[in-house]
């Protein structure tokens, strides 16, 4: 019974010897990562500066369809008749038709506005975020037609699936209080 | 003032064929010019704004948190001191419907791993409070009650708990190398995430998609596969690969208190080991039958020096595989890739090539920066390595230590307190 009681409590001294060293060690680390903490969510969004329109967005998000949407910063659109963003570089004529139209969606709604402005306002439940309006709008144009993640959509994966496979690495962590990267709010320094 | 709109047509067709044409060619736009400036409108037009819909409020990410802490302390009281399986398996059907398709399964304790791994590799990376707590804090209650967590609080465990349908008893041997499985995934977690190449975990989750309702095709398969083998194999992802398991088996193993099968004494009726579906519960030893099996110090004795030697084949093979690990990263890759297959420069279908190319960045600074984190893989894979082989040769070892059973115990490391045993227990208090 002596030997019984004797093997017992060594066992017990073991166990709480581990125990307590496993506590530290959990704290230890608990604490190392406290000091790295911050208090804000990060939320992955997308520099419009950075982005190549590669069409990856559309196809690369967990979420069916993408959690990325081309928005439209207004302040940056010239309202051109002939819009880079909207019409295929050999549209036939500059009208509504769908053969004339880049968005495979036809998420793009072009209105008149007055002689000779039109405004090209993103229907966001067609859009499928596939860069091809951003592509034209950047190349001929200003560049106002630009990709985002859109927060009601997006589920803030630990890992952005998209961020991934970004060939310019163009998503990236911002806090939730600024979470969108949108041009005229927000633009690189002008080179005059 | 008005313009001839047909001239005016014509010649943007014509800067617009000429843009494009040159935009082919270079594909580097860093510097936004507003080309056609933003036109004063006569008729009273108002512009509309842009729309953007805020983010999950930060608020609702610390409630989260606050869900998990009382989930995690009912989950202990159920196990432990009201010894209820029914309120056990109810409080892990809310835990599927709030952590699992609510918040679509993603933060879990299980990726946060990665999270705080990256924290400490990646001094750019700030961690959040969320994550933090989603990974001590099952961690400390586990210390203190055992695998509380994996019964009540894991969305994923629920999941798998719930398809249980005819569970099938494994051999010991299969169940021990199955075993090492979780350690292998977790040291691949943890050397992808520091080395900032890919959250493995994530990527990986069978159920994720599930609980998403919404996946890519294979990963609709990996999910399914997995539930359909959870009919027949208890808990498959829980037993053999979740890593946070290796942790907190370490945690449990320890603990303070652990949820017991009588509530009184053993009555060697049996009743609860066909009640086990995860075969974790520990069979009283036979001392004549030890005896005659030869287990004895001379044995323990060979196992346990034969550890070192365990652990410098798991860093050999480390350090053999730790090229072939690093192409994991997309820098490491586009590096070879350019470096051994030259004429890919020319490739236009390649975008990562092609945006590479573009970006200005010179051969040079890639190849550095790819030199610096194949040297994290090679002393990643090496520390990797050494861990697996200790895990090997520890596995190996526990079959040969004899420790004296008189009741039928669960397993403080595999035990996820689910209560099924408790149920089984005639025994009254």
């Amino acid at each position: 019974m002596e030997d019984n009681s004797r093997s017992k409590n060594r066992r017990e001294f073991i166990q709480s010897g581990m125990r307590l060293s496993l506590a530290l060690a959990l704290g230890s680390v608990s604490g190392l990562a406290l000091s790295k903490v911050v208090k804000d969510e990060y939320v992955w969004q997308i520099d419009p500066f950075e982005c190549t329109q590669c069409g990856r967005c559309a196809t690369e998000c967990v979420m069916t369809p993408s959690a990325v949407k081309c928005v439209h910063a207004y302040d940056l659109c010239g309202y051109c008749d002939l819009c880079g963003g909207y019409f295929k570089p050999d549209a036939n004529q500059l009208s509504t038709a769908a053969e004339n139209q880049l968005c495979p969606t036809a998420a793009i709604e072009r209105r008149f506005i007055e002689e000779p402005y039109f405004e090209y306002i993103i229907n966001e439940d067609l859009c499928i975020g596939c860069a091809k309006c951003v592509e034209g709008c950047t190349a001929f144009g200003n560049g106002s037609l630009h990709l985002q993640i859109i927060h009601d959509i997006c589920l803030n994966c630990n890992e952005c699936a998209i961020a991934r496979v970004c060939p310019s690495n163009a998503i990236k962590r911002v806090k939730a209080e600024n979470s969108y990267l949108i041009k005229g709010d927000f633009s690189k320094e002008q080179e005059s | 003032m008005k313009i001839n709109n047909m001239d005016m047509i014509k010649k943007m067709k014509l800067i617009f064929f000429l843009f494009t044409v040159f935009y082919l060619f270079s594909t580097g736009i860093s510097a936004q010019q507003q080309r056609f400036p933003k036109p004063e409108f006569e008729s009273g037009y108002e512009q509309p704004s842009t729309i953007t819909p805020e983010p999950r409020a930060l608020a609702l990410e610390y409630f989260d948190v606050l869900v998990l802490l009382v989930v995690l302390s009912l989950a202990t009281w159920l196990a432990l001191k009201k010894r209820s399986r029914q309120g056990i398996l109810w409080l892990s059907v809310f835990t599927l419907i709030y952590f699992g398709f609510y918040r679509n399964g993603c933060i879990c304790s299980i990726g946060a791993i990665q999270n705080v791994t990256l924290s400490f590799a990646d001094p750019g990376y700030a961690i959040s409070l969320t994550a933090l707590l989603f990974f001590i804090l099952p961690l400390a209650f586990t210390l203190f009650f055992g695998r509380t967590f994996c019964a009540g609080a894991c969305p994923l465990g629920a999941i798998q708990d719930l398809v249980i349908f005819k569970p099938l008893s494994l051999p010991k041997w299969l169940n021990k190398t199955l075993g090492i499985i979780p350690y292998i995934y977790l040291s691949l977690a943890v050397l992808f995430a520091a080395t900032g190449t890919d959250f493995i975990i994530c990527r990986y989750d069978p159920f994720v998609g599930i609980f998403r309702m919404d996946a890519k095709f294979h990963m609709v398969v990996l999910g399914i596969s997995f539930l359909l083998m959870g009919m027949f194999v208890a808990r498959p992802y829980c037993r053999f690969f979740c890593p946070y398991g290796v942790l907190l088996s370490w945690m449990s193993r320890f603990s303070r208190w652990h949820l017991t099968i009588t509530p009184a004494r053993c009555i060697q009726c049996k009743l609860c080991t066909n009640s086990c579906p995860f075969d974790a519960i520990d069979f009283p030893t036979n001392e004549k039958e030890v005896v005659k099996s030869g287990l004895g110090p001379k044995k323990f004795l060979t196992y346990a020096l034969l550890i070192p030697l365990w652990m410098i084949m798991g860093i050999f093979a480390g350090e053999r595989s730790h090229t072939w690990l690093s192409k994991a990263n997309q820098d490491v890759y586009l590096a070879e890739l350019l470096i051994s297959n030259p004429e890919m420069k020319n490739d236009p279908d390649n975008i990562d090539v092609q945006t590479f190319l573009a970006s200005g960045k010179t051969m040079e600074t890639l190849v550095q920066e790819a030199e610096v984190i194949r040297r994290k893989f090679y002393f990643g894979s090496m520390i990797a390595g050494g861990f697996i082989g200790l895990v090997v040769g520890m596995t190996l070892l526990n079959t040969v230590v004899f420790r004296k059973r008189q009741d039928f115990e669960p397993h403080k490391g595999n035990c996820v307190s689910c209560g099924r045993c408790m149920d089984y227990c005639p025994v009254e208090k």
